[in-house]
Formats: C-alpha cells, structure tokens, sequence
C-alpha cells in the first residue's frame, strides 16, 4: 500500500477517533439535556463519517474494485442523526411539560449554574404548542429554584 | 416520461446507493439497482408529498459544499466549547422566522441546521413558519438568525424557487 | 503506522463508549438515556469498521449496516413511545 495512502487513513481514523470521544465527552459532561443533545448529533456523526471514509479509501486501495459501499453507512448516518435529533428533543420538551422537577437533579446540573436553556423569544411567532411547552417549563424551573 | 419516471431524482438515487452498496461489483447488480430505481418511486408515489421543482442544481451544489465545510470546521469550535468551562456557555432556544413556505424545503433546512453544529432544530410550525432550535453557545441569538437565514435559507430558496 | 494508528483509535472509542455508558446509568431522564444508547450504537459502529480496517476484512461491514439501520428505529420507536405512550397508533 501506498504510503501517502496510509498516512491519509492514519489520520481519518484518528480524527474520526478524537471526534467520536469529544461528542462522548459532550454527551458526559454538559449540564442539560437539551446542550448534552448538541454533542453526540454531530462530533461522533462526524467522527464516525471520517471513520467510516477511512475503511473507503483502505478497502480502496488494498482490494481489487473499489470500495464504495461504506458511503452508503455514511450517507445514511448523515440523514438519520438530525431525525433522531429532532425527535430526541420533542420527546424532551413533551416530558419536562407534564412532569414534575426530577427528584434526582443531574450532578452537573448545580457545576453549570443556570444550566437549563436561556428561552429568546423574537416576537410572538412561537409555535404554540411549544411556547405552552417551553412555558411550562419555565414554571418547572422557577419552581426548581424556589426550592434551592 | 414522466409517468415512467415520477420522481427523477429519487430514481438516480436510488441507483446511486444500490450501485455504492453493492459496491458496483457487477452488471447484475446494476441491472438490479435500476430495476428497483423504476419501481420503488412508482410504487411509493402516493406516499411522497408534493416537492417543489428544482430550479438551480449548480446552487445546489455549492450549498452542499459550503454545508460540509461548516459541519468540520464549526465541529471544531464546539469541540473547543465541549472541552473548555461547561458554566460559561450560554445555551439558548431561538426562534427563526422563515421566509420560504414549503415543508419538504424546510425540512432539509431543519436538517442542514442540525448538522451544523452549534444548533440543533427542535420544531418547524407549517402555520406561522417559524424554525425553532437550540443553540448550544448563543450570546447573540439575532447575529445567529441572520446567519441561518442568510447562508442556509436564501440558498435554498433560490435552489427550489419556492 | 496504521497498525497504530489503529490501536489508538480502539483506546479513544472505547473511552467514548464508556462515557456513554456512564450517562445511560446515570440518567438522569429517558431522554438522556436514549441519547446514550444511540451514541453507545454509533460508536460500536466506528468500532466494527476500525475492526474491519484490522483484521483486512471487509465483512464487518455488513454487522455495522445493520446496526446503524438498527439504532435508527429503534431510537425512533423509542421517541414515539415517550411521545405518545405508544408505538404503533
């Protein structure tokens, strides 16, 4: 195998490595739900699409004919990360409407101080349904707070 | 033509991942894959909602590459923000008026926003045509709606003239 | 190097993978827990396909297909229920 090819899969599959650790990280170490979202949807997608490009290009180049179906996983993971994203985060807003403040707070809920999304409101086009959502949530975390 | 072929570009892809799956190993296969590029569309024709004409593929393209290049670089700035002082960041729901008026285009706008890291579209309302989303480090949530309808959504309205 | 390169990317997976395993323990919401157990299918994904990369072997390909086919509905069976307290309406 060619060495500018090896160097080139080296690097893929490490940076699809570290990519994949830091959405891991993300997914550990943030304070809430909604932020711990953001770091497995795209750093390990990403991370596992750089993997995945890296098998292409070796499987390329060590056996006869070229190795295309990894695109395939790729093309597939890239479409169905922002659907499990959305869905993920309607669920959410859905249980924190009508639950009461979890008896159980995230440890790392008090490190990140008001670690529950800042709500911006431009005009009043909200979605309804979510702005009764998101306003009750609002209630859950004032309530959160009156109890601290 | 069109009766044949209701959906063209569902068709290619349809051959295009059958053809990279089966890593275009042989003319069978290929047969097969265009086999399956004419039927699937006729047969889930009713399933399909009404998407508007594609006017402009070469704007398309752009978009696409602009998007992948967004999605490694600003990987990277949230790698950063991940690693760094969790308590600093300042998460936020943002609201995004939008301009276009179509639900199969505002969902690959949704799409688009959720790969692109940084935010992460929780709702589109087909009524009042507003994206909502989630950002992860937003300290100036006007800058970042300016940003997503300049770069993602003017395109996209150019791309799909809608 | 890519035998190296290799072997570091198993450290770095598996540490990822243990991360998520700590947060699908840990909670502390469903939704937090879905999310663990979707990122703990897409990092034993990358974990297939650096196996696939070892070993020479293209067949692992196919268990990785499957498995993100896999994590994709049910992840989505997953959100319906909680959405809806049902699965099949």
């Amino acid at each position: 195998m060619n060495v500018i090819i090896e160097f080139a899969v080296s690097v893929l599959i490490l940076l699809g490595a570290v990519f994949a650790l830091l959405g891991s990280i993300g997914l550990a170490r943030l304070p809430d739900f909604f932020t711990r979202l953001h770091g497995p949807t795209k750093a390990t997608t990403l991370g596992v699409g750089a993997m995945v490009l890296a098998s292409a290009i070796y499987f390329t180049a060590t056996q006869p004919g070229v190795s295309l179906h990894e695109i395939a996983v790729m093309v597939f993971l890239f479409i169905t990360a922002p659907v499990t994203a959305h869905l993920l985060a309607k669920a959410a807003l859905h249980r924190r409407g009508d639950r009461q403040p979890s008896p159980h707070p995230s440890p790392a809920s008090g490190r990140g101080g008001n670690g529950d999304g800042r709500l911006f409101r431009s005009g009043n086009d909200c979605p309804l349904s979510l702005r009764e959502r998101v306003g009750e949530r609002d209630e859950v975390t004032q309530r959160q707070e009156e109890v601290k | 033509m069109r009766r044949l072929f209701p959906r063209p570009a569902l068709s290619v892809a349809i051959f295009l991942l059958w053809a990279a799956l089966a890593n275009a190993a042989s003319l069978g296969m290929l047969l097969l894959g265009a086999v399956l590029a004419l039927a699937l569309p006729f047969v889930s024709k009713p399933f399909w909602p009404d998407a508007p004409r594609l006017a402009r593929p070469g704007t398309m393209l752009t978009l696409a590459a602009r998007v992948v290049l967004d999605i490694v670089i600003a990987n990277g700035a949230v790698a950063r923000r991940v690693i760094g002082p969790v308590a600093r960041l300042e998460p936020a729901f943002v609201e995004v008026p939008l301009d276009l008026r179509d639900p199969f285009v505002a969902t690959i706008l949704a799409s688009i926003v959720s790969l692109t890291p940084g935010t992460v579209s929780i709702d589109v309302d087909q009524e009042s045509w507003v994206l909502c989303l989630h950002a992860l480090d937003a300290p100036d949530p006007a800058a970042l709606i300016r940003e997503i309808k300049q770069r993602y959504e003017a395109p996209l309205k150019e791309i799909f003239t809608c | 190097m890519l035998t190296i390169a290799v072997e570091i990317g198993f450290v770095l997976i598996g540490l990822a993978m243990a991360l998520n395993l700590w947060r699908l323990v840990r909670g502390p919401d469903a939704t937090d827990r879905i999310l663990a157990l979707d990122t703990l299918t897409i990092n034993a994904i990358a974990l297939l396909v650096l196996f696939g990369i070892r070993a020479g072997s293209s067949a692992y390909f196919e268990a990785a297909l499957v498995l993100a086919a896999m994590s994709f509905v049910g992840t989505m069976a997953l959100c319906k229920y909680l959405l809806r307290g049902d699965i099949i309406e």
